[in-house]
């Protein structure tokens, strides 16, 4: 089966099709335009890092973050699509996690927003699973042979975020202060979080 | 720095690095640090305004209780699948192209929007001045309801 017109700009085509469902009282234009904003501006990562603060410092939610994602994550107000079920993994000194999901790009987005454009490529998604040293050699993580590498694909069950390690020399930091320095690219587990 | 706009080399060809980089301009305009994330690590979520319509448009559809987001999941992945198929070297690969033909299909097979009258909604804005503004979220289609339905 081919589509209606794939060779037509998609602009026209998201256009007709929108234009249609909301004719039919099937959709509203508010409620698309408040998803996006929402996606765009106020869904991202830092709720993750938020999350990832909370866990370095206080022991008892990071315990309650590994033992239930979801529910420590939602403690914190953050819920929602694609968030239903989502495992915290914990990164050690002697094993690493990264994220990845083969099938459709799936991503915990209460805590990451929405995935970035090489989690969605056809070159991550299948050279992650096969050879993941080389991979995250790329993106400037050059990890030690005796580190483990564990790949985690997501799916609609399980959506994986990194609890990447706390940087050194940062003990003093407050909670806000180790917040800013967790990015989304340590929350998928292809970067490591710097000392500041 | 790389071009963040453009997508990371195809498999092989180790283009997969160098990304979380920081200087480009809509970074140093839109902030430092966490307080910025959809746009954290240098990227922009949507990379055109049809992206973004395209992910409203399936959100709205599933908030509306229209379609399961399995269903629309299942139809990403079959589409993701037969693009990948078919095109081996990755070129051209544009994800919300995936997706909205996913949401075509799951419309389609809803009954929510046949497929007929998709293409007939296409002929006429495809068919618009040359100039007409048709990238914003403005619908600006007469209102009445179509006579056959």
């Amino acid at each position: 089966m081919t589509s209606p017109a794939e060779h037509i700009d998609p602009a026209l085509r998201v256009e007709a099709l929108a234009s249609l469902l909301a004719e039919r009282g099937l959709i509203d234009e508010a409620t698309i335009e408040n998803f996006v904003k929402t996606y765009e501006q106020s869904v991202g990562p830092m709720n993750g890092a938020k999350v990832v603060a909370k866990a370095w410092t206080d022991p008892e939610y990071r315990a309650r973050l590994l033992a239930d994602g979801t529910g420590a994550i939602a403690e914190l107000g953050f819920k929602g699509p694609q968030g239903e079920h989502i495992v915290a993994l914990e990164n050690t000194p002697t094993t690493h996690h990264v994220v990845v999901c083969t099938l459709c790009s799936c991503y915990p987005w209460p805590v990451l927003g929405l995935p970035p454009s090489w989690y969605k490529d056809p070159a991550y998604r299948s050279r992650m699973v096969r050879e993941p040293r080389r991979v995250l050699r790329e993106f400037g993580l050059d990890l030690d042979d005796s580190v483990e590498i564990a790949v985690h694909d997501s799916s609609s069950e399980v959506r994986y975020m990194v609890l990447p390690e706390r940087p050194a020399g940062t003990e003093d930091a407050t909670e806000e202060e180790l917040a800013a320095l967790v990015t989304r690219d340590a929350m998928v587990g292809v970067a490591n979080v710097a000392a500041p | 720095m790389t071009s963040q706009a453009g997508r990371p080399a195809p498999a092989g060809a180790g283009g997969l690095g160098d990304r979380g980089g920081h200087a480009d301009a809509t970074y140093l305009l839109d902030s430092a640090g966490p307080a910025a994330p959809p746009r954290d690590n240098g990227e922009l979520v949507f990379a055109a305004p049809w992206e973004s319509r395209a992910f409203g448009v399936a959100l709205a559809l599933h908030d509306a209780g229209r379609i399961d987001w399995e269903d629309f999941r299942q139809s990403l992945i079959a589409e993701i699948r037969d693009w990948e198929a078919a095109h081996p070297s990755g070129e051209g690969w544009n994800y919300y192209e995936r997706w909205l033909r996913a949401l075509e299909r799951v419309v389609s097979g809803k009954g929510l929007v046949g497929t007929e009258d998709l293409r007939a909604r296409l002929a006429v804005l495809v068919s618009r001045p040359a100039g007409h503004d048709h990238g914003g979220a403005g619908n600006d289609q007469p209102h009445e309801h179509h006579a056959h339905h």
